[in-house]
């Protein structure tokens, strides 16, 4: 049917300029790794060879493995995100079900007042976010930094999910009322897995972000023990500025493990974008 | 009249997501806010009113640093405008094209510069572009452009530029995808309607598709426009605190920073900070008003 709209040339054309961005996209993360995996001489003789027998090295990894503490690194950030996003789908579910479920009085106020936060981010009240984590002591553990992603991450969630819980049929919720249901059981065990395709959504767009921050573990949480990846990974790099083999290995190190979680999650990440959950 | 029953699991849903959202954002906020009109006078906190502002917009030692790194937010949420939104919509356009074979691997590849930290992204474009390597220089050299390298980051006309391209690079996914299912969206009859009238390919493009997105490229100009104005991550990761070189890659968020926590010898001070952040939240806010008033209510809903 639309054989109109298309022929070869511009078919061709197409995939040219669809192939030549996908290059430019991705050949900064090709030249990183594959320069992690070779002798310093070959790094700056060779810089755009693929590593062979002759000019592989793991010495940069020897470096980073020794002298920075990654792995605690990433368990900081897992623990982290994790922790932030399992708060978000918790209470930000809670709160769109009260928000579609319920009327009462000040709802559409609570609703705009918690969507607020989708467009003023959160670090305009850094100054007073420290203030805040010193005086109760939050400083420099990895709660000061579960806590405000997760105030990050609720208006958005609470305004997608609550999209979603209005699609639930009142039906279902009826009956469950009728066979003597409480609020709390219909919520948890017949609107929650429902809408497990939303939340997978949220998670997803909160994940990456979470992860990747720099500011506040910069400014909450810089002590060694509560390093973020992304944190450990600056501030390793600063020392190691002359260390190519050590800066390349750390940078393919911070890459990893982002890019495993997107193959795992692209579809869903994908589906979430054009789905049309962020109008 | 029965007297209504307070409905309490209604609070108790909404309690954990108001409490947080409250004490962590939306009171720190207005803290800051508030904290910008003291200034420390002899360990004590004297209320100053407007004060820190006039020091910020108006004393020659403050308002220098403040409209540089002003002007230079405005240069970088422009480079973005001009630059990362086309390309994105183009990549957009070229995606939705109904027969085109692999077009959610191409989509995935030019999604995952988006997906990498900050500090990855800058680390790995001073490291290419560094005259040092030299692959930024040798690949040049291959396309007969050699002359034209510079050592760009480094060179005060160029930094900030140059970093706002590694920005454009990097989230240039994120038009590119919003575009692509607003596209996606248009309905097969329009399009078909079109050709009918001999309306295809580039003009149909130009016609009716770009009319029916609109409103898509309003949103992804409003969020570039908040990132833009809140960003801090790349430059610090990049340059540095110092924002180097001279200052010429300062904007918003890394002044912000410099002022908060101080640097070399200057001390930190927060109230300063906090001026700069309450300025911040003004840009955003008329940013945003200017968006929804302005632009988003006068735009046509097409009925879909």
């Amino acid at each position: 049917m639309n054989s109109a709209r298309s022929n070869p040339i511009s078919t061709v054309a197409m995939h040219g300029v669809l192939i030549l961005y996908t290059l430019i996209a991705l050949f900064p993360v090709f030249v990183i790794l594959i320069n992690s995996f070779k002798t310093r001489k070959k790094i700056f003789r060779e810089p755009l060879a693929l590593p062979d027998a002759e000019s592989f090295s793991l010495v940069g990894y020897q470096t980073v493995l020794k002298q920075g503490d990654f792995f605690l690194y990433f368990q900081n950030s897992f623990i982290v995100t994790v922790g932030s996003l399992t708060l978000i789908l918790l209470f930000g579910a809670m709160a769109a079900f009260a928000l579609s479920e319920y009327r009462f009085r000040g709802n559409m106020i609570m609703g705009l007042y918690l969507a607020l936060g989708i467009m003023i981010p959160i670090r305009i009240g850094t100054v007073a976010i420290l203030d805040m984590m010193v005086s109760t002591g939050l400083v420099n553990t990895l709660w000061a930094l579960i806590l405000v992603y997760t105030a990050q991450g609720l208006p958005l969630a609470v305004f997608i999910l609550s999209e979603f819980m209005r699609q639930v049929s009142d039906d279902l919720k009826s009956a469950g009322r009728i066979d003597g249901l409480s609020e709390y059981t219909i919520f948890f065990k017949l609107v929650l897995p429902l809408v497990r395709p939303a939340m997978a959504t949220v998670a997803v767009f909160n994940m990456i972000p979470i992860w990747n921050d720099l500011w506040f573990p910069l400014i909450l949480a810089p002590a060694e023990e509560t390093k973020t990846l992304t944190l450990g990974s600056q501030v390793f790099i600063g020392q190691f500025v002359t260390d190519w083999n050590a800066v390349l290995s750390a940078l393919s190190m911070a890459i990893l493990p982002v890019l495993v979680l997107y193959v795992i999650f692209s579809r869903q990440l994908i589906r979430g974008i054009t789905s049309g959950a962020v109008k | 009249m029965q007297k209504p029953r307070i409905r309490w699991h209604i609070a108790v849903f909404l309690a954990p997501a108001v409490l947080i959202y409250t004490s962590v954002m939306i009171f720190p906020l207005f803290n800051t806010l508030r904290l910008a009109l003291f200034q420390k006078v002899d360990q004590e906190r004297v209320y100053v009113g407007l004060e820190n502002f006039r020091t910020l917009f108006f004393d020659p030692t403050w308002s220098e640093q403040f409209w540089n790194a002003l002007a230079n937010n405005f240069w970088f949420f422009l480079i973005h405008m001009l630059v990362q939104n086309p390309i994105g919509i183009a990549l957009a356009a070229l995606l939705s094209h109904p027969r085109l074979r692999f077009a959610a691997l191409y989509r995935s590849a030019i999604f995952i510069p988006t997906i990498l930290s900050f500090v990855i992204v800058g680390f790995a474009w001073k490291l290419i572009l560094s005259p040092i390597w030299g692959i930024a220089p040798s690949m040049m050299d291959a396309v007969g452009l050699k002359s034209l390298f510079a050592p760009w980051l480094g060179k005060e006309e160029y930094a900030l530029t140059t970093l706002a391209m590694v920005s454009v690079w990097q989230f240039v996914g994120i038009p590119m995808m919003l575009i692509y299912a607003a596209l996606l969206s248009i309905p097969e009859e329009m399009l078909e309607a079109g050709e009918i009238d001999g309306v295809t390919g580039i003009a149909a493009f130009w016609k009716i598709k770009l009319p029916l997105i609109l409103p898509s490229i309003g949103i992804i100009s409003i969020l570039t426009f908040v990132a833009n104005f809140n960003a801090f991550d790349l430059i610090y990761a990049a340059q540095g605190a110092l924002a180097g070189p001279d200052f010429s890659t300062d904007i918003l968020g890394t002044f912000m920073y410099r002022t908060f926590f101080g640097f070399q010898l200057q001390l930190g001070d927060p109230h300063m900070g906090s001026a700069i952040a309450g300025a911040m939240f003004a840009i955003i806010l008329v940013g945003v008003c200017l968006y929804l008033f302005g632009i988003q209510s006068r735009m046509r809903r097409y009925q879909l």
